[in-house]
């Protein structure tokens, strides 16, 4: 059983207790405890099920490439799903659940699966669930979403704060540990910007577990003068608890800092997402050691051999007191050392290698341990928890030779450095035959803009594994991105110097024994989070899955929330052998950001609540939701869809809007239009190009409805163009197209028309803009100015500058309505005043706000067009019967020549006309015109569809416009137009303007 | 007549830097030819300055210019004397292909002021801008992107950032600035 020894722990402080809860059950750690330390402190050997066959799980690791230890952790708004137990620090009240069981733990119902294993092979659903296609909906995915995922979906909002943070170093180090702490310590002296960052608590990564000497003393001293020296530099950056998430193009670097995690509820950000530019990024994260692979390899107890030997230095834990070491390299050696001198059993330890190790291995033997060389495990014994091992050669098929009792197997296969950071930017690797590992390829780095590398890998990260080795490694490194970002190395020359440990070459064993059968492979797993076992891998390769990246999307292979940090490197060796091919044949999957999961709300960082995006509001934006208004979002504005009274319904407010338009006065928010200044001797001819209508002609103090196309000739945006005087003009554009609009101009400038004499500016947000519309809209303002305003002074499509309840404005004649209407534009800073004074003016004329449904029912009464509703991006102004807009005289514009391609020109594409339902109803949206008989798929003839919809009050009865082909030519025909429950409305062909055909009303 | 209002008058937050809102303040886009005199003088005659260098602001008693473009100032003077400032600009350029407009009500600007270190850190969260020692200065402008909305800002002095931004996203400037300001997040990278 594991448990807490009584002395010992070097992160511990043994007098502080921390109480948390496991599955309800109350525990008790240490301050320094990691969760997982806690766990096992407390003989929590088993904190899991796997995912497809419900095994038992336990600890297997120490770090950052845990699989089995993930948890359900916190409760309501501060719940999470699977946090990782060895890189979750522990704190009083933490409370954790472990998953993927039904109905506990400890009794699985799931765990029948493992029970059907044959029944459930690699490709088990790829195989299963194919057919009948008619079972895909209501039987197979039911059945599959009651079996994914390990945790629970929080359910609560979060109740946490997230940040981002800018930042810009030279040097980027990612990995505070030996290698890490050299290069930062090479390139901090040679005076460049450096960031150094660390996953975990504590500085140092390995070394103080593994112990070595550096400069004559232990290197735990080593390691905290070099941190000193690093914390005396004021150009230099040390961060705990962030981990290098990925490298992307350009030395951008995302950093995950755990701000908060070690102390939830305190003042600050949970996480920060640090978005980072490095001239060089250092990698110095380490290797990971690999499991071995053998049968029962997934028991609770058995476990990586440095794991075994951190929790025991670290934590003052013993995962057992009795512990098999199985390996095949010098390094498991250490933890053997390490238990015996802490006074825990060594039974054995089994050394694959025929010749066994060096000097590690003579020092273990003189502790009395036995060790037995050229031996592997048959098995392991026990099913909740390790009991025993069945010892057998490791050149044969298994034979077992001896059976020796224990509660814990310490493994280890061997180190594969951390590349996934290299990688993740296009760095390649090459295959280290004594090691065997992948490592970078120096030579192939990451390339940045200027086609030279810009990430360096460092220490046991570039395969430098041993301490002395490492270091000089990681000094070099340091130096040359201090070099690379222009900076002259300074300081020591010579990197600190290790004293040399020399070890015996590690062998590669894939599988143990290595001619284990059908039976041991089975049970020798390879992904312990997604169940993945040798065999698995083999069937793969037998049914025709050669390369890796197929193999691993067949058997889930490294598919899960780690990643394969433990499995991927068997995985493929294990593919390779069954493939008959060398291992860099096969090669890699590909390593992808981020390192490990990091929270979705820390991607977010401040955009969420109130924050989530930009909500624009106009000047009057306060009095409309003061005055019961119903907004509707216009990109990023809220406008005001109608002001409902009392308990209307949106209908009856918009249905009241339009009968107090149409009879007295209405006021209209339009200050969301896009306004451009387009000024300069050049700025008539430029808008000629810019508008299909000839804008050079409009006299100062005129107005001109414009309609604007892209380059293919269809339709984008609308509006009235104002000539201010000889050489400049304001552009008015729809409330989404401004700033596309105003892109749009800048481009043809700089990029066409540079010698043009052109400036454009957006005056969009200057100007409070008020629509007065109706009969008595002449009245109000006569009211509130001593200018001439008159029919005369001011006729419509003129504009004019005049005072306005003290205030200057510009005054259109313009009108969307079909009313007499006048659009007012004052600074914005004055908006509210004007509204204030018309609302107040207004008041014997009745007046009322209206929204924006109440404008698009009056256009659509006037047959006006809308951007967005009559165009979709296919549709040109000759489609809308707007052939009165383009002018004929102009030798170009843009869109002109498109407009002339023989698609543009067939005469069977859909016109624009009104439509008047037969029984007065309202057409639906988007509806489509049926014709006779059906097209190639099968699918029913159109012949037109509906653009706009509405039912109009001033006409009591449902209005459209549509585009029906040869629509102009078949008025008074009727259509009929299917509805969504199977009837049909029929709707008579007329013309598009319902109200006021002559413009009387508007003209007055 | 009534007053010209700014978008969020007398705003203010007090946290690890505080936030004001400063009210309206006069601003004239300014496009044209920058290194023509003409230009000079125009600068000249409307704030009593130099033309900026490139990203680089420059101040005279109530007023200052900045470097948008290479073809584009922002002008900053009392709100009242906008009038003025255009008609100085007008006559100086006259003749001259440019374009000079009020763009006073379209911008609101907040004041962060604090500890130095607080200041760069306040921006720092929400502008992708190098905001150490050796990058940023008192002098220099940045124009940018703070949030999901562009964004200029310069310093005054060490523990001054003014931020300008469109006058219809003032509520959401002036949330992520005090979103940046809660207590907790300091982070210390800039002293």
């Amino acid at each position: 059983m594991s448990t807490r020894l009584g002395s010992g722990g070097r992160l511990l402080r043994r007098d502080r207790r921390i109480g948390f809860s496991f599955n309800g059950k109350r525990l008790s750690g240490m301050e320094g405890d990691t969760l997982a330390s806690a766990l096992l402190a407390n003989d929590q050997m088993m904190v899991g099920r796997s995912f497809k066959y419900h095994r038992p799980r336990g600890i297997v690791a120490s770090g950052a490439e845990e699989p089995n230890a993930l948890f359900n952790m916190g409760a309501g708004a501060r719940f999470e799903p699977n946090q990782r137990a060895t890189t979750t620090e522990l704190f009083e009240g933490l409370e954790v659940q472990s998953q993927n069981h039904w109905p506990s733990l400890e009794f699985d119902i799931g765990a029948i699966n493992s029970k059907l294993a044959r029944f459930l092979p690699a490709g088990f659903y790829y195989k299963t669930f194919m057919a009948p296609r008619s079972f895909w909906k209501h039987v197979y995915e039911p059945f599959i979403r009651q079996s994914a995922g390990l945790g629970r979906v929080p359910k609560d909002r979060d109740e946490d704060r997230y940040e981002h943070f800018y930042a810009f170093f030279d040097v980027v180090v990612i990995g505070g540990g030996t290698a890490g702490l050299t290069a930062a310590l090479a390139a901090g002296e040679a005076g460049a910007r450096v960031l150094v960052m660390e996953q975990t608590p504590h500085w140092g990564g390995r070394a103080p577990v593994d112990g070595g000497e550096v400069a004559g003393a232990p290197v735990d001293k080593f390691v905290d003068e070099s941190v000193a020296a690093l914390e005396a530099m004021g150009n230099v950056t040390l961060r705990r608890r962030m981990m290098g998430v990925g490298v992307y193009d350009h030395g951008y670097v995302l950093g995950y800092e755990q701000v908060r995690d070690h102390a939830p509820g305190t003042p600050g950000p949970r996480h920060r997402l640090w978005r980072i530019r490095a001239g060089q990024v250092v990698t110095a994260t380490g290797a990971i050691e690999r499991p071995l692979s053998f049968a029962g390899n997934d028991v609770p107890g058995v476990m990586l051999a440095s794991a075994v030997r951190d929790y025991a230095v670290d934590y003052g834990v013993s995962a057992g007191d009795r512990t098999v070491v199985v390996t095949n390299n010098d390094d498991a050696y250490r933890t053997a050392i390490t238990l015996k001198n802490l006074g825990l059993e060594v039974p054995v330890i089994l050394d694959a290698r025929a010749a066994g190790g060096g000097a590690l291995m003579e020092e273990a033997r003189g502790l009395g341990i036995r060790v037995e060389t050229g031996k592997a495990v048959a098995r392991v014994r026990g099913g909740r928890r390790v009991e025993g091992v069945a010892v057998c050669a490791q050149a044969g098929e298994g034979a077992v030779l001896e059976e020796i009792r224990c509660d814990a197997v310490a493994m280890s296969g061997g180190w594969s450095p951390v590349v996934h950071l290299w990688s993740h930017c296009g760095g390649k690797l090459i295959w280290d035959e004594a090691h065997a590992h992948f490592r970078p390829d120096v030579d192939k780095s990451p390339t940045g803009a200027d086609g030279k590398p810009f990430v360096i890998p460092a220490g046991a990260a570039n395969g430098a594994l041993d301490l002395a080795s490492g270091l000089t490694d990681a000094h070099a490194a340091g130096r040359a991105a201090a070099a690379a970002t222009g900076h002259k190395p300074g300081g020591k020359a010579a990197a600190p110097e290790a004293a040399p440990a020399p070890e015996a070459p590690m062998a590669a064993v894939w599988l143990m024994p290595q001619g284990a059968k059908v039976q041991l492979r089975m049970k020798a797993w390879l992904d312990y989070q997604n169940d993945v076992k040798v065999s698995d891998i083999q069937l793969a390769a037998r049914e025709g899955y050669a390369s890796v990246e197929h193999a691993k999307r067949y058997t889930t292979l490294g598919m899960a929330t780690d990643q394969g940090k433990l499995s991927n490197i068997n995985g493929l060796a294990i593919l390779s052998d069954a493939l008959g091919q060398p291992i860099p044949q096969t090669g890699t999957t590909t390593f992808r950001p981020p390192y490990t999961p990091i929270s979705m709300a820390s991607i977010a960082g401040q955009a969420r609540g109130a924050l989530f995006q930009p909500l624009r509001r106009t000047p009057m934006h306060d009095w409309h939701e003061a005055n019961g208004a119903d907004f509707e979002p216009v990109g990023q504005w809220r406008r005001p869809y109608t002001f409902r009274r009392g308990q209307e319904s949106r209908e009856e407010a918009v249905h009241r809007e339009i009968g107090q338009v149409r009879g007295s006065l209405g006021l209209l928010d339009a200050s969301t239009l896009g306004k451009l200044v387009v000024r300069g001797p050049d700025a008539g001819r430029f808008l000629d190009m810019l508008y299909t209508n000839m804008m050079s002609t409009l006299k100062p103090g005129r107005c001109r409805y414009g309609l604007m196309c892209s380059e293919n000739g269809f339709l984008t945006d609308d509006g009235v163009v104002v000539r201010l005087d000889e050489d400049t003009f304001l552009c008015h554009t729809t409330t989404g197209g401004a700033e596309s609009v105003h892109g749009h101009m800048e481009e043809w400038l700089q990029t066409e028309w540079w010698d043009w004499k052109v400036h454009v500016a957006n005056v969009t947000e200057q100007y409070a803009q008020v629509g007065v519309a109706g009969p008595n809209a002449r009245k109000v303002l006569e009211k509130l100015t001593d200018d001439d305003i008159s029919a005369e002074a001011l006729s419509f499509m003129g504009f004019k500058e005049i005072t306005i309840a003290g205030i200057p404005a510009r005054v259109f004649r313009i009108s969307f309505t079909g009313e007499l209407s006048f659009e007012l534009a004052v600074a914005a800073g004055r908006g509210r005043a004007l509204w204030d004074a018309l609302m107040e003016a207004g008041a014997e004329f009745g007046v009322m706000p209206y929204g924006t449904e109440a404008m698009h029912v009056m256009r659509a009464e006037k047959g006006f067009i809308m951007i967005g509703d009559e165009t979709d991006g296919t549709v040109i102004p000759q489609d809308l019967g707007l052939g009165w807009a383009i002018s004929k005289k102009k030798a170009d514009y843009i869109g002109k020549r498109a407009q002339e391609r023989t698609h543009m020109t067939d005469p069977n594409r859909w016109k624009l006309v009104g439509l008047e339902t037969l029984d007065g109803g309202v057409l639906p949206d988007g509806a489509y015109a049926t014709a006779r008989g059906v097209n190639a798929n099968g699918q029913r003839n159109v012949q037109g569809r509906v653009t706009s919809t509405y039912h109009s009050p001033t006409l009591g009865r449902g209005i459209a416009m549509g585009l029906v082909l040869n629509g102009p030519d078949r008025m008074g025909e009727v259509l009929e137009f299917p509805r969504v429950d199977g009837t049909v409305m029929k709707a008579k062909i007329v013309d598009q303007v319902f109200y006021d055909k002559d413009g009387e009303k508007q003209n007055v | 007549m009534s007053e010209a209002q700014s978008a969020m008058p007398g705003a203010a937050f007090e946290g690890a830097h505080t936030v004001r809102e400063t009210g309206l303040c006069g601003m004239i886009t300014l496009r044209g030819d920058l290194g023509a005199s003409a230009m000079a003088e125009a600068v000249r005659d409307a704030a009593g300055t130099a033309v900026p260098g490139r990203r680089e602001i420059v101040h005279e008693g109530a007023s200052s210019v900045a470097w948008m473009s290479p073809d584009e100032l922002l002008v900053m003077t009392e709100y009242a004397r906008v009038p003025e400032a255009l008609a100085a600009i007008g006559a100086a350029l006259k003749g001259a292909h440019h374009l000079a407009v009020d763009v006073s009500d379209a911008r609101a600007m907040f004041e962060v002021t604090g500890k130095p270190g607080a200041v760069r850190e306040a921006i720092a969260k929400l502008c992708p801008v190098d905001m150490g020692h050796d990058a940023f200065a008192p002098g220099q402008i940045r124009r940018t992107r703070m949030g999901q909305v562009a964004a200029a800002f310069w310093m005054v002095d060490e523990g001054t950032i003014r931020v300008v931004c469109f006058r219809s996203v003032a509520e959401y400037v002036f949330g992520l600035l005090r979103d940046a300001g809660l207590p907790g997040g300091e982070v210390g990278l800039f002293g």
